[in-house]
């Protein structure tokens, strides 16, 4: 008997029987939907976050204050540099130094309350030096950019973030108009171009303004800074840049081997380990419950199957008399089996392909179905179906014809 | 049990010496002890005896639905005492029609799709066992009604389909398990008649029942009572008597 056959004989089967088969696809419906937007999900989080970090530039260290393993504690010794400084960044800057470092920005930051007109709009305001939109990848959109002259001049000139932007002039243009920072009126010379934004941070909330202007008008510190950007000369020597700046700043805060350092480098690759070893764990434990709703609906299969072989026991028998041998018996219940897990599988991957597009209205994440997973979801269906069909098929594969035809 | 004669019609059924026990816990039942018989081409035999005569598991080795304790049964020429299930189930398939008294018909099938079953099995392409069911469904009077489903048939027209199933393999012998068991007088006569046609036509028939109306329109037969042939008799009037002179009758 060919296989086209005993696939008829099996869909007749499923469809004589439609609420009980109905049901059983149900779970396995469920949970392929589960797992294709679980998976769906993890993929769309490690995607966004790849793109936003590497968005920042995949040159880049950023060089923090503080120790990453410090266990506590504030270091001691008098003049303990626990900050960094302008002379650090300067240092940097050197290429007999650093040669592979690129170019450095140092920054200061504080959050403020802008006002433009009746507007207010409170935001990061980072002191910045030219080399930071270089540095950070970051062009603008309208407008200028900051200049050397700006910071020697310490002019009273402002370049926004896109969103900052749109809250405080909506819908006009705003270079050329004031705003006010802590009393003192700026002139916005530039917008930035949208960077994009996470949900826990903003690249395009910020105003910028020249370090030296930052330090009179909201008192930020002259000499040390937030953070400082370093831009390796490529992506090939951004470790090469790591261990340079490192050495540097190990031998001017005067940290020796076996020290805790008070500073910390970290590149944008590590970010993006970090942050896609997060998602992957987290998707990895959401699919795994998802996968147990599967091996439900995988139970329920089998147990319709039982069913249905008891319930048909005089059909197995007939079959038996008119000539069917053991084997095709059990293929024809084993391909009823496959069908009713294909079928959940089918309809799994189109409610996950619904919630696929709806949910990230609803999360305001994104999730990705690729065609890849899909294939994988569906030999998944195909694969819980012919196993929870192995035993049910084998019983009625086994049933001898005179008991079988007996059996009212 | 040696043949004499290599002319005449050819012997379908050669039991000889078979024995069947049934094991139930400790408890050893002989259902059938020592039963030889014999049935030729072109027989119409009744099988007749009391419930736990042995007589449906008589049937049921005939059927090789299933298997002996001991002894040697030849089937149209092959010995199927040693086959396996799955040889089995190719020898159900080609040389035997069953009728059943429960009809069996599938209630999801059509008439012609529950006729065509055999030749699936027998791994025959659709397009040629069409026509087989429906010259079978023609054959037994039911040429108007090959698209109807078993619900829809009386039940001597559901015994008329089972009937065109069995015939449509055109097997070597029909076994038929008291087929007039659930039919009123009227179907009974008509599928009797049934029957008759197709031994008239040189069909090898063997019946089993527990009617004596029933048993009287064979030319043949055969009482079983605790597991043995109690005896077996000829119809003076069987219309085939040179095949009854051949049959070898222990």
């Amino acid at each position: 008997m060919r296989w086209r056959e005993t696939l008829r004989i099996a869909l007749e089967a499923v469809r004589l029987n439609r609420l009980r088969s109905g049901l059983t696809v149900l779970g396995i419906m469920i949970g392929i939907a589960s797992v294709s937007l679980t998976v769906g999900l993890g993929q769309g989080a490690q995607t966004s976050v790849r793109q936003q970090i590497s968005a920042l530039g995949s040159n880049l260290l950023v060089v923090t204050p503080g120790s990453s393993t410090s266990t506590g504690g504030v270091r001691g010794g008098a003049g303990s540099a626990t900050t960094l400084t302008r002379a650090d960044a300067a240092a940097l800057a050197d290429r007999a130094v650093a040669p592979d470092v690129a170019a450095v920005a140092p920054v200061t930051q504080s959050s403020q309350v802008l006002t433009a007109g009746t507007s207010t709009w409170t935001t990061s305001v980072i002191g910045a030096t030219p080399s930071w939109a270089a540095v950070r990848a970051r062009t603008t959109a309208s407008g200028r950019w900051l200049t050397a002259a700006d910071v020697t001049d310490r002019s009273k000139v402002v370049v926004l973030g896109a969103d900052t932007a749109d809250e405080l002039f909506a819908g006009s243009s705003p270079v050329g108009q004031q705003v006010a920072i802590n009393g003192s009126q700026f002139t916005v010379i530039g917008v930035l171009a949208a960077a994009g934004s996470s949900s826990t941070t903003s690249e395009d909330d910020e105003a910028l303004l020249p370090w030296t202007t930052a330090s009179d008008v909201v008192g930020t510190s002259a000499t040390t800074v937030s953070s400082i950007y370093l831009e390796a000369t490529a992506e090939t020597t951004l470790s090469a840049a790591y261990q340079e700046a490192t050495a540097a700043l190990d031998v001017r805060h005067g940290i020796g081997t076996g020290d805790d350092a008070d500073f910390s480098i970290t590149s944008q690759q590590s970010l993006v380990n970090a942050a896609t070893s997060v998602t992957r764990t987290l998707t990895i434990l959401l699919g795994g419950i998802a996968g147990i709703s599967l091996l439900v609906g995988g139970i329920g299969v089998m147990n319709v199957m039982l069913v249905s072989v008891s319930e048909r026991t005089r059909e197995i028998g007939l079959r038996k008399a008119l000539g069917a041998t053991p084997t095709v018996i059990r293929r024809q219940f084993l391909a009823e089996a496959a069908a009713l897990g294909v079928a959940g599988g089918l309809l799994g991957l189109g409610i996950g392909a619904l919630g696929a597009a709806l949910l990230p209205r609803v999360l305001g994440q994104p999730v990705t179905l690729s065609a890849w997973a899909s294939a994988g979801a569906l030999a998944v269906a195909l694969a819980v179906g012919l196993v929870a069909g192995v035993y049910p098929a084998g019983r009625a594969a086994r049933l001898a014809p005179i008991d079988a035809l007996r059996r009212e | 049990m040696i043949m004499e004669a290599v002319t005449g019609p050819a012997p379908i059924v050669e039991l000889d010496e078979v024995g069947k026990t049934y094991r139930n816990g400790t408890l050893e039942v002989h259902a059938l002890d020592r039963v030889s018989l014999q049935v030729v081409e072109g027989e119409y035999v009744a099988i007749m005896g009391p419930s736990g005569s042995g007589k449906s598991t008589l049937m049921n080795i005939l059927g090789c639905l299933d298997t002996l304790s001991r002894g040697r049964y030849v089937l149209d020429g092959e010995d199927v005492a040693d086959l396996d299930e799955h040889e089995l189930a190719e020898v159900r398939n080609r040389r035997i029609g069953f009728v059943f008294q429960q009809f069996n018909l599938l209630p999801s099938l059509s008439a012609w799709r529950n006729v065509e079953l055999p030749l699936c099995y027998a791994g025959m392409r659709p397009a040629d066992r069409r026509p087989r069911a429906e010259a079978a469904l023609t054959r037994v009077g039911l040429g108007e009604r090959m698209d109807h489903k078993p619900g829809q048939l009386s039940g001597g027209q559901q015994q008329r389909v089972a009937i065109a199933r069995a015939l449509v393999t055109d097997p070597a012998l029909i076994l038929a398990d008291e087929p007039t068991g659930n039919l009123d007088s009227v179907s009974t006569a008509d599928v009797l008649d049934l029957l008759d046609e197709l031994h008239a036509g040189g069909r090898t028939i063997v019946l089993i029942t527990h009617e004596q109306e029933v048993a009287d329109r064979a030319d043949r037969v055969v009482h079983v009572r605790d597991g043995r042939v109690l005896d077996d008799q000829r119809e003076p009037a069987a219309p085939r008597p040179a095949h009854a002179a051949a049959a070898g009758v222990r």
